[in-house]
C-alpha cells in the first residue's frame, strides 16, 4: 500500500516534471509570468498625429490606455493628456509632435 | 509552499503551459462585454493564473472582474481578483528563495528578510476588501479621463501574513519618524517617470492591522496580485497596497512623491465632492473607503415573475466600521424594506445580505443602500471629484415584473 503510494507519488513528480519543468531540485530557480500577447490597436487615419502616436504613446503603455477613454472629449483634453505625459511622467515626445499628436487624438477619439 | 502548476515556467513548462493558455485565451478572445457606459466594450481575456476577466489595459495590465462574480459569495475567488498596475515595467521573473524585503531609513537596525523570516514571525489574518480608488470611475457624470472601470475593481479576500507592526518593531523605529514608504517590484519604463510609491503615517503602519501578506484565500498571492508578499490596508484605498513589496523605508518627513502629493488625492470636505465640472480648493490624500452595497443576482433589466416571491441578494462594505444595515427600496426609493445580514466575516470584509420582494406586473427600480455602524449612509445622488475617486451612490438594478 504505501509502496503504491510512492510509486505513484514519483509517477505523479515526473508527469509534473515534465508538464511544467519543476523538480525539488530546482525549486530555488525563478518563477516566471508571461503576459497574453498585446492586441489593441489605434484608428489608423492620414492625420499626421497617427504615426506620432503610434511612435510615441506605446512606448509606455498599450494603445487601450487611449481607446477606452470616453469618447469625444475633444482636442483640449487630449492636449492635457500629451502635456500631463511629458511633465508629470516624462514621456520623451519631442515638442513638435505634441500638437499634432493632440489633434490627432482629438478628432478620432 | 508554492503551486508552481499555477505558474508558467521557463523551458520544458513554457510549451504545455501555453499550449493551454492560448486555446483558453483564444476562446476567451472571442467574447466580450459590453459595460454599461459609452465606449464600454470590453474584452475578457484569459491571463495565467486567472478566470477570463474584463480587460481594461494590456500594457500594464489592468483587468476588471465579471460582475456576476460578486454573487458567488462573500469571498472573492484568487483567479477572479481584479489587477490594477500603474507602470508597466512589472516583474516577469521572481525568484521566492532569493526575494528580500529591506526595512530601512530612521531604524535602529535596517533588515533585510527572506519570505522565510517573514513565515517565522507569528502570523496574522484578516478578511478585507481591496477596492481601486476610481472603482465606478466610468459612471461619472460628465466623466473624466483615467481609467474607465465599472464596478468591477474590488475584491474580498483572506489575508494571511505578518502585521508590519511586528516586522517595524524588529527593526526599532526611531524617535521622529513620520511616515513609512512602501515600494514594490515594479518599475517605470523611462526613467523619468516618477516610481510607484506611497506612504503611511507611522502611526498606522504600526497600528497592528496593516499587514505584509504572502497568502489570499489560503493560496500563495496571484502574481497579478503582488507575488510573493503585499501590503494589505484594511479600510483603505487599493492605492496603499502595495504589490510585490520590497522595500519599506521609514522617514521623518512627509513622503514628498507625485503619487502622494500629485495623485491620488480627493477634495478636502465631508463628502470628498464638487460641484460636477469644477475643481477643488484644497485637496488630500485619499484613505478609508465609503460605504456601498450593490445587487448581485439580478443584473439590470432583469425579468422577474409578478405576483411571486423574488429573491434580491448582494453585499454590502465600508472603510471599516463595519455594516449596521442594508435597506431595499422596490419603488425607486420613495419606500425602503430592511434586508437580512448573512455571516459577518469581520468590519473590513463584505457583507452579504438578501430580502425576498413580491412585485406587481410592470417596471420597477430596485434600489439598495447601506448604513455603516458608523452611521455613514450612502447618496441618493452620486457625488462627483475630478479623478473619479469614492464612487458610492445608492445604485439601482431595473426590473420588469410579469
Amino acid at each position: 500500500m504505501r509502496g503504491m503510494t510512492m510509486k505513484r507519488s514519483l509517477a505523479l513528480v515526473t508527469i509534473l516534471t515534465l508538464a511544467v519543468g519543476m523538480t525539488a531540485a530546482t525549486l530555488a530557480k525563478p518563477v516566471t509570468y508571461t503576459l497574453p500577447a498585446e492586441t489593441s490597436t489605434l484608428k489608423q487615419t492620414r492625420d499626421p498625429g497617427y504615426l506620432k502616436a503610434e511612435a510615441s504613446c506605446t512606448s509606455c503603455h498599450s494603445r487601450d490606455y487611449i481607446t477606452t477613454q470616453p469618447p469625444h472629449k475633444g482636442k483640449e483634453f487630449w492636449a492635457a493628456e500629451v502635456t500631463k505625459m511629458v511633465t508629470v511622467y516624462g514621456a520623451p515626445i519631442p515638442e513638435p509632435d505634441r500638437a499634432a499628436i493632440a489633434e490627432y487624438l482629438g478628432s478620432a477619439y | 509552499m508554492l503551486d508552481r502548476r499555477q505558474f508558467i515556467t521557463g523551458a520544458g513548462g513554457l510549451a504545455g503551459a501555453l499550449a493551454g493558455s492560448t486555446l483558453a485565451g483564444r476562446r476567451a478572445w472571442a467574447q466580450s462585454v459590453t459595460l454599461p457606459f459609452t465606449n464600454g466594450e470590453r474584452p475578457l481575456v484569459q491571463y495565467p493564473q486567472k478566470r477570463a476577466l474584463i480587460k481594461l489595459t494590456e500594457r500594464p495590465p489592468q483587468l476588471e472582474t465579471p460582475f456576476a462574480v460578486f454573487d458567488e459569495g462573500p469571498i472573492t475567488p484568487n483567479d477572479a481578483f481584479f489587477v490594477r498596475y500603474h507602470l508597466a515595467d512589472i516583474p516577469r521573473e521572481i525568484d521566492p528563495e532569493a526575494f528580500r524585503l529591506e526595512i530601512d531609513g530612521k531604524v535602529k537596525k535596517p533588515l533585510t528578510l527572506s519570505l522565510k523570516d517573514l513565515r517565522a514571525m507569528p502570523a496574522t489574518e484578516v478578511v478585507a476588501v481591496n477596492q481601486c480608488s476610481g472603482n465606478s470611475r466610468a459612471f461619472f457624470e460628465p466623466r473624466v479621463g483615467g481609467g474607465q472601470l465599472g464596478n468591477g475593481a474590488m475584491g474580498n479576500a483572506r489575508w494571511k501574513g505578518v502585521s508590519l507592526k511586528a516586522v517595524l518593531d524588529k527593526a526599532g523605529v526611531q524617535a521622529g519618524a513620520r511616515q513609512v514608504v512602501l515600494q514594490g517590484l515594479d518599475k517605470p519604463v523611462v526613467a523619468a517617470t516618477p516610481d510607484f510609491a506611497k506612504a503611511l503615517a507611522i502611526d498606522h503602519a504600526r497600528d497592528g492591522e496593516v499587514m505584509l501578506a504572502w497568502a489570499m484565500n489560503g493560496a500563495d498571492l496571484p502574481w497579478l496580485n503582488g507575488y510573493p508578499l503585499r501590503v494589505v490596508v484594511p479600510g483603505y484605498y487599493g492605492t496603499y497596497w502595495m504589490k510585490h513589496v520590497n522595500q519599506i523605508t521609514v522617514i521623518d518627513t512627509e513622503f514628498d512623491s507625485f503619487w502622494m502629493k500629485t495623485a491620488y488625492r480627493i477634495p478636502d470636505n465631508e463628502c470628498a465632492c464638487v460641484a460636477a465640472g469644477s475643481k477643488p480648493d484644497k485637496t488630500v490624500p485619499i484613505a478609508r473607503l465609503d460605504v456601498r452595497s450593490f445587487i448581485t443576482n439580478l443584473p439590470d433589466g432583469a425579468a422577474i415573475k409578478a405576483g411571486a416571491g423574488t429573491l434580491v441578494r448582494g453585499i454590502a462594505f465600508d472603510g471599516g466600521h463595519g455594516i449596521k444595515d442594508v435597506a431595499l427600496s422596490s419603488d425607486g426609493g420613495k419606500t425602503w424594506n430592511a434586508t437580512q445580514l448573512g455571516k459577518d466575516l469581520g468590519k473590513y470584509s463584505f457583507r452579504t445580505w438578501q430580502a425576498t420582494v413580491k412585485l406587481p406586473a410592470g417596471a420597477h427600480a430596485l434600489r439598495v443602500r447601506a448604513t455603516s455602524r458608523s452611521g455613514e449612509v450612502q447618496p441618493m445622488e452620486p457625488r462627483w471629484n475630478p479623478a473619479g475617486y469614492m464612487r458610492n451612490v445608492v445604485e439601482t438594478v431595473h426590473v420588469e415584473a410579469a
